[in-house]
């Protein structure tokens, strides 16, 4: 066996802001870590995060932990586990004031407190009225979070590999995970990262679809290489569009828009929300603004010569509120559709955002998976925080600011539970399977030598169009039934794909073509876990069936890489202090 | 021609206008920048995302003068 191996106490993939608060956790505890990440950290996707982190601090406006988590399970549309989402809104606060004391730079009231805006699905009393829940650093909150974070773990001796991407993982033969397989971009080495605690941190992957406002790193490779480990993947057939992504391009046109005024038109120049959220209006949740829209286009009433998408007007704001309030607006719709919206609208459709469903997880960031009649045994050495986990606390649909808090607070929760294994059971570590390793040297050796093989942009197109057009904002049962046919062709082509180039240094596509094995695992389980869910439930939307069914399916899906298999698991309805928030229609 | 493939993986970035902005440029000039351009470009990479944003998107002019010409060539493809 000829991999050069390293070992660490912890190895960490993914260098966003999940990743960096548990390294930091981890670092501060004086261990051993290594982040791996593809990017230089502070470019993760996290530094797109604009809205802010929500925390019930209560610095405006009376507030409390107990309405943030009713909001979420609300949001959720009650498919989010209530021990879950009770342990992350009870420490909201707490995780908020440490960022400031790491240095976050808020935006800050007179009397120096933290400054909250209001944000969509955030309310007070219980649903009554909006409240101001969101902190903020200016417009660039996830920026100013992963700046802090990582000049802290510098500071703690984290220990970084820059450009590296983890392949695989690599499991025992009694399912315990003993770290990971990875691949140096600049020189195509080949090394094991050998750890007694891994945690996947590798964010989203909502460029499956053909329409998203994900930024290209967003492939998944947490879900791809947990899926290849034989390990489930849970509630892949939630994932939220964004109402307002630019047409063509994705690029998201923030909820702020909506909140200064603007709204949304269909092509005869209606304002449709009034129909569909005669209270809320445009700033009804995500999930239901987009489906209002995805019905406007279906029925005909879209705009542009092939009626395929809504405007968003905002010329009224006038220039002044525009450039001051809205910064960056213009100059990203004049750039991306081509459109100056001090005098026109902006061409929108719903686009593909955040992905609820990922890597099965409890509150303590260990991951779970059916064993021996248990529906969630720890998978042991093996963890996951942020977007790639499903925990499940955004359930069938996020709320916004949300998610920043979840990486805040499971990635601290990941790392302590590690802290507690590794001091709780100081054994030496188990030995490597004697075949570590192989399995990706496989996947390499027949990338390299495939013959009259596919092109990835190629296929990839395909998987997008694919997942646009068959597990959409609506899902229609016929619609669903092929797709899941095509997806499954697609997914054999992926398994062909070819490269020119095979050379070692910064082969971008050969890296292009290992995080596509990635998007496409994850692209065939949302389709298979999406035909299967018959109901209609937060981002999931089904023509047949277009109520939600508690009877029949308040439950997991867990997909399996295996035969394409889907099985089931009970949704957590029991918090952790409190009393359960039972099942209620969802009005806005 | 190590040195241009690490620039083109640079070139992946957190947001995704600036992917889009800087694969359009890729694809236009990339093939044909002079040994200078490209160290300039590698400048540019270093700038965390918002303010390369900000640049490209003429929220912002770059401080030093010789950066505009390469700037340019983004902010045009
Ligand atoms: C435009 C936009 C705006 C948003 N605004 C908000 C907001 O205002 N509030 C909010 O709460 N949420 C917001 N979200 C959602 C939120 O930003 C993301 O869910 C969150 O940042 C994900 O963080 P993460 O740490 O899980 O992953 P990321 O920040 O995506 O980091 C993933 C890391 O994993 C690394 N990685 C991936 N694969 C590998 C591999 N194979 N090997 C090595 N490293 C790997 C990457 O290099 C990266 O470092 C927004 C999302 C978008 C798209």
């Amino acid at each position: 066996m000829g991999l050069t191996r390293r070992t660490f106490d912890a190895v960490i993939v993914g260098g966003g802001g999940a990743g960096l608060r548990a390294a930091l956790e981890l670092a501060r505890a004086d261990l051993k870590v290594a982040v791996l990440s593809k990017v230089f950290p502070t470019r993760s996707h996290t530094v797109a995060a604009q809205g802010g982190v929500a925390a019930a601090l209560g610095n405006s406006e009376e507030d409390n932990w107990h309405w943030h988590m009713y909001d979420t399970v609300k949001g959720s549309d009650y498919l989010g586990d209530q021990d879950a989402i009770e342990f992350m809104c009870r420490a909201a606060p707490e995780v908020v004031y440490e960022l400031e004391h790491f240095g976050m730079p808020f935006d800050r009231l007179s009397d120096g407190r933290i400054y909250q805006r209001p944000f969509g699905g955030h309310m007070q009393a219980y649903g009554m009225n909006p409240v101001q829940r969101a902190c903020a650093a200016a417009d660039r909150t996830g920026h100013a979070m992963l700046h802090t974070l990582y000049q802290a773990n510098v500071k703690a001796h984290t220990q970084f590999f820059v450009e590296w991407m983890a392949l695989d993982l690599i499991r025992d033969r009694e399912g315990d995970v003993l770290g990971v397989v990875a691949m140096e971009i600049e020189t195509g080495e080949v090394m094991i990262f050998q750890a007694r605690a891994t945690l996947l941190a590798t964010g989203g992957a909502a460029r499956i679809f053909a329409s998203s406002t994900n930024a290209f790193i967003n492939t998944g490779d947490g879900l791809g290489m947990v899926a290849r480990a034989g390990v489930p993947l849970q509630d892949m057939e939630f994932f939220q569009f964004h109402p307002t992504g630019v047409y063509g391009a994705g690029v998201l046109i923030t909820e702020g828009v909506r909140g200064e005024g603007g709204y949304l038109l269909n092509k005869n120049g209606e304002r449709f929300m009034e129909r569909y959220a005669p209270n809320a209006k445009d700033l009804a949740s995500r999930d239901v603004v987009s489906r209002a829209m995805a019905t406007e286009i279906k029925e005909g009433r879209g705009a542009g010569k092939d009626g395929d998408y809504i405007l968003l007007k905002l010329d009224h704001l006038g220039a002044d509120v525009i450039n001051k309030r809205l910064p960056g607006i213009r100059e990203i719709s004049i750039k991306f559709a081509n459109a100056d919206p001090i005098k026109e609208p902006i061409p929108v459709v719903p686009t593909a955002h955040y992905m609820m469903g990922g890597i099965p997880s409890n509150y303590r960031g260990q991951v779970v998976a059916p064993r021996g009649g248990n529906p969630e045994e720890v998978v042991r050495g093996l963890h996951a925080a942020g977007e790639c986990a499903c925990v499940s606390v955004h359930g069938a649909n996020r709320l916004g600011c949300n998610s920043l808090l979840d990486l805040l607070v499971f990635g601290r929760a990941a790392a302590r539970q590690i802290i507690d294994d590794l001091r709780s059971s100081p054994q030496a570590r188990k030995d490597l399977p004697p075949d570590a390793g192989e399995m990706t040297l496989a996947r390499l050796a027949r990338l390299d030598s495939q013959k009259n093989g596919e092109r990835v942009a190629d296929v990839s197109a395909e998987m997008r169009r694919i997942m646009q057009h068959h597990c959409g904002v609506f899902r229609f049962p016929d619609l669903l039934v092929e797709g899941v046919k095509k997806i499954k062709e697609t997914a054999a082509r992926a398994a062909r794909t070819e490269i020119q180039d095979k050379s070692k240094t910064f082969n971008t596509a050969r890296v292009e073509a290992l995080e596509f094995d990635n998007l496409v695992e994850t692209a065939v389980a949302s389709l298979i876990s999406a035909e299967a869910r018959k109901e209609s439930r937060g981002s999931h939307d089904r023509a047949d069936f277009p109520k939600r069914d508690d009877a029949n399916w308040l439950k997991h899906t867990l997909y399996y890489k295996e035969g394409h298999r889907l099985e089931y698991k009970p949704v957590h309805t029991k918090p952790l202090t409190v009393e359960p928030f039972a099942p209620k229609a969802r009005v806005y | 021609m190590g040195e241009r493939d690490r620039i083109r993986w640079h070139c992946r970035r957190g947001m995704l206008e600036l992917d889009l902005l800087l694969q359009a440029f890729l694809d236009r000039h990339f093939e044909h920048l002079s040994a200078q351009e490209l160290a300039i470009l590698t400048e540019l990479l270093e700038y965390p995302d918002n303010d390369l944003l900000d640049l490209v998107t003429r929220r912002a002019e770059p401080c030093e003068e010789r950066l505009s010409l390469l700037l340019n060539l983004i902010r045009e493809s």
